[in-house]
């Protein structure tokens, strides 16, 4: 039977806001396969998200969920989560919201390691306002502002969550549909924070600018460089090559997470209470 | 108007502000009058200059600053140069002998002695001298009575040095009333 | 039996404030001279279960605040000129998104980084002016020690009574000055609740108008699901871009203040009943005003003082009548002229307004004010 995503979808709500070929509703359906399959309540569920094209999705999905301003949804949710820690906290944003004008939030986040997941759909670009470079951006790459190429090295972002004190880092992509859900599910069982990268694609702003001839040629390009942590093993240096690692690139399950350690705080305060 | 004003002055790290806390505290908690504790400082901890301005009243206090001193402590050259010259006429200056040597002029009493030294031979720690400055502001202002000063200033210490700041007080006391005699 | 004193800074005081209002959810950034309330705060919230975050940056702990107060949370967040620059952003979201929140932010010298240990009044423009767009603004002004306590409980009331950000903005010279405070009894000041909900969740929306001006706010996590976003929104919480419906919603928004002042709007009237000069000031200012007015009523001159208790929404409605009944005005404040200029427009023209601006991170002393008040012929 197929899966009916209706009944996480807000009534009304649709069509969503994404042009043809945009990867983010493949990634709202994995998302939603995936709330679906942990049956999280929706009222105790909440989605933040900051400003751009992939943060509109909270708005479609029926829970409560909480449409932030530009990079600032790591904040916000962190202010849910210590306000209500029984709640579901999940995150999504694109590349630019996530690692630009939120990397500070983003990298605390993932310090603090508060048991919240982060889903992050990379498109290389800027797509709500027009196709400007982004910190992912690969370098060389044409964008609205970079109509010489882009001189900017981009970011990895599995590597900066990591570097930060994540303690869950996985990578699927757009094309790769089947495996998202897989993904965010176990981000979200994980507890602690998790950091959910998607490959994802924008043809409208990034893929005409950058001679992709089609929606299909972008997503034969995730397809083609995407792989499996496990194949990685038994590839040389020089096979991997342009590559991009999918899968849970990383997983620490001994880091202490920061709501059981805040408990903590005030155990300790209350002890000392006169 | 019962308003009187004194100015605690030195350099950071002296602890001036914290006798400025006690004072007004001794006066506002302890002796039934009102007090206001004000304070400037540059950005840094320690070094730079300090003062911290306490305002005793039997009456609400509007404006919080020092207008006219009434008694000043001054503990380093710098401060007494700076603060001495709007002390009242017949105010108080109370100085560090061994830190201020050139006693500015002025139709003030002043008093004398070595403050910072008194505290690490006669009560044996350099930091309590602000405690030692107190117990001699105390002395020679009036505005408080000892014991209510001493109160406040054993409430405002940690347990373990409760009897360090109660020598250095009252030496400070004492050893102000003698130089004050002179 | 006797009620608990303290001798407290303005910082402290405000600090105690916020837990006596049930303050349980803080977020700040340090930052001179306001740092002392995250201090008292991450020591007294734990103890009551209530959670202190100290975030990465100014921006993220309003954010926090925001998101906090969404989960239900009463919540404040401290700051001084920079940081206040830094939040503005989500403040104007708080606004929009009706966010019921307090900011505490200590006026130091500006613009920028300016003179972090020196006062300063120069911050009540931004109160109102700082975030972009229209929207509603509150803003109180205390002057005592006493009075931080009290203003920000006061805060907290008002920013669940009309449910948007609320600022609390003292001088660093009220901020750190200590004076002695007396607590008071729980529930000897009303503390008002947030109002929540009637209807089922099914039913709800957060922005339901036939509640009145202010509509109800659901928690997250309390069994409601909504929809919360910084776009023009309609009453279910959702973004528009409807004219009528985006007009309607910007009115109200400000209108739920606007209809209000009276019950907003306080202040304080001294020795004004046959005054000749009037001398507005608000915070630290005021008491070098009260201590002006005192030696010129002693050397025969009528002057008084209207003390500003509530910057935001201005009093609009006394310095008019005062206006009409006045030789001249006198304005000291530590800024170059912010008061000023709305003592003007309220004026209009009828009574000269004079003012003493200094902002070298000295106090204005009494004699300044003295001064000032002879001028007035």
């Amino acid at each position: 039977m197929a899966f009916d995503y209706d009944k996480w979808i807000r009534p009304g709500k649709l069509p969503h806001i994404w042009c043809p070929g945009c990867g983010h509703g493949i990634v709202m359906k994995g998302l939603i396969r995936a709330m679906d399959t942990l049956q999280l309540k929706k009222e105790e569920t909440a989605v933040v998200s900051g400003i751009g094209c992939a943060s509109r999705l909270p708005g479609y999905i029926d829970c409560c969920t909480l449409h932030t301003a530009h990079g600032r949804a790591a904040a916000f949710a962190t202010g849910v989560k210590m306000a209500r820690p029984e709640m579901n906290v999940i995150l999504v944003g694109g590349d630019g919201d996530g690692t630009a004008i939120g990397g500070n939030h983003f990298i605390h986040a993932c310090r603090r390691n508060i048991d919240m997941t982060y889903i992050i759909m990379n498109n290389y670009i800027y797509g709500m306002t027009g196709g400007q470079f982004s910190p992912c951006t690969p370098t060389g790459h044409k964008a609205s502002t970079t109509p010489y190429g882009n001189p900017d090295p981009g970011f990895d972002i599995a590597k900066l969550a990591i570097g930060a004190g994540a303690t869950f880092v996985a990578r699927g992509t757009a094309f790769h549909a089947n495996q998202i859900d897989k993904l965010i599910v176990e981000a979200i069982q994980h507890k602690g924070f998790s950091v959910v990268e998607i490959l994802d694609d924008c043809p409208t702003t990034y893929g005409r600018r950058n001679k992709f001839k089609s929606v299909i040629e972008m997503m034969n390009r995730l397809k083609e460089v995407a792989v499996p942590v496990k194949a990685a093993e038994k590839m040389t240096a020089e096979q991997l090559q342009g590559k991009v690692l999918t899968g849970v690139l990383y997983k620490d399950e001994t880091k202490p997470e920061y709501i059981v350690e805040y408990a903590k705080v005030i155990e300790r305060a209350q002890a000392v209470k006169k | 108007m019962s308003r009187y004003e004194l100015r605690f002055s030195g350099s950071g790290g002296q602890g001036l502000i914290t006798a400025g806390i006690i004072m007004a505290k001794a006066a506002s908690i302890y002796e039934g009058k009102q007090a206001v504790q004000s304070q400037s400082y540059g950005p840094e901890a320690r070094g730079g200059s300090s003062k911290s301005e306490v305002i005793i009243s039997d009456g609400p206090i509007d404006y919080p600053k020092v207008t006219e001193c009434d008694a000043l402590l001054a503990m380093t050259q710098e401060a007494a140069n700076k603060y001495s010259h709007d002390l009242k006429e017949g105010g108080i200056l109370l100085i560090d002998s061994d830190l201020v040597t050139n006693v500015p002029p002025g139709n003030f009493k002043t008093v004398s002695f070595p403050i910072i030294n008194t505290a690490k031979n006669d009560v044996g720690r350099e930091i309590v001298a602000n405690i030692v400055a107190l117990g001699a502001m105390v002395a020679l202002t009036g505005q408080v009575s000892r014991e209510n000063a001493e109160k406040a200033v054993l409430s405002s210490v940690p347990e373990a040095f409760i009897e360090l700041n109660r020598k250095a007080f009252s030496i400070g006391y004492e050893k102000a009333l003698a130089a004050s005699a002179q | 039996m006797s009620k608990k004193v303290a001798f407290l800074q303005g910082n402290e005081a405000a600090a105690h404030g916020a837990l006596y209002a049930g303050c349980d959810f803080f977020a700040g950034y340090p930052i001179t001279p306001s740092t002392e309330v995250s201090e008292v705060l991450s020591l007294e919230l734990p103890k009551t279960g209530g959670k202190f975050l100290q975030m990465e940056d100014e921006i993220a702990a309003m954010a926090a605040i925001l998101g906090g107060a969404l989960a239900g949370g009463k919540v404040m967040t401290s700051t001084s000129g920079p940081g206040l620059s830094l939040k503005q952003e989500l403040i104007g979201y708080g606004c929009i998104a009706e966010i019921p929140c307090v900011v505490y932010n200590v006026m130091r010298g500006g613009p920028s980084t300016g003179m972090p240990t020196g006062p300063s009044q120069s911050d009540v423009m931004c109160a109102k002016w700082g975030t972009h767009g229209d929207h509603p603004a509150i803003c109180l002004v205390p002057a005592s020690v006493q009075e931080t306590y009290e203003e920000v409980i006061r805060a907290f009331n008002l920013a669940e009574k009309y449910r948007t950000p609320v600022m609390v903005m003292p001088d660093e010279i009220v901020a750190h000055m200590r004076e002695r405070i007396v607590f008071p009894e729980p529930g000897e000041i009303e503390v008002i609740p947030r109002k929540t909900p009637t209807v089922p969740p099914e039913k709800y929306k957060p922005y339901d108008t036939s509640f009145g001006d202010v509509p109800p706010l659901a928690a997250f996590g309390s069994g409601y699901k909504f929809h919360v976003t910084g776009l023009n929104k309609m009453q279910d919480g959702f973004p528009t871009t409807k004219a009528e419906i985006v007009q309607a919603e910007e009115e109200r928004q400000v209108r739920k203040v606007d209809a209000n002042i009276d019950d907003i709007v306080t202040f304080e009237e001294y020795l004004l009943e046959d005054a000749d000069v009037v001398v507005v000031a608000y915070g630290s200012t005021s008491r070098s005003a009260r201590y002006a007015v005192n030696i010129a009523r002693e050397q025969g001159i009528k002057a008084g003082m209207f003390r500003i208790k509530t910057f935001w929404p201005f009093p609009d409605k006394q310095i008019k009548a005062l206006a009409g009944k006045v030789k001249g005005i006198v304005i000291p404040e530590m800024n170059l002229g912010m008061c000023s200029l709305e003592l003007e427009r309220c004026a209009q023209g009828k009574v000269p307004v004079l003012g003493i601006f200094r902002v070298d991170g000295e106090p204005i002393n009494p004699d300044q004010i003295l001064d000032k008040i002879k001028e007035v012929k």
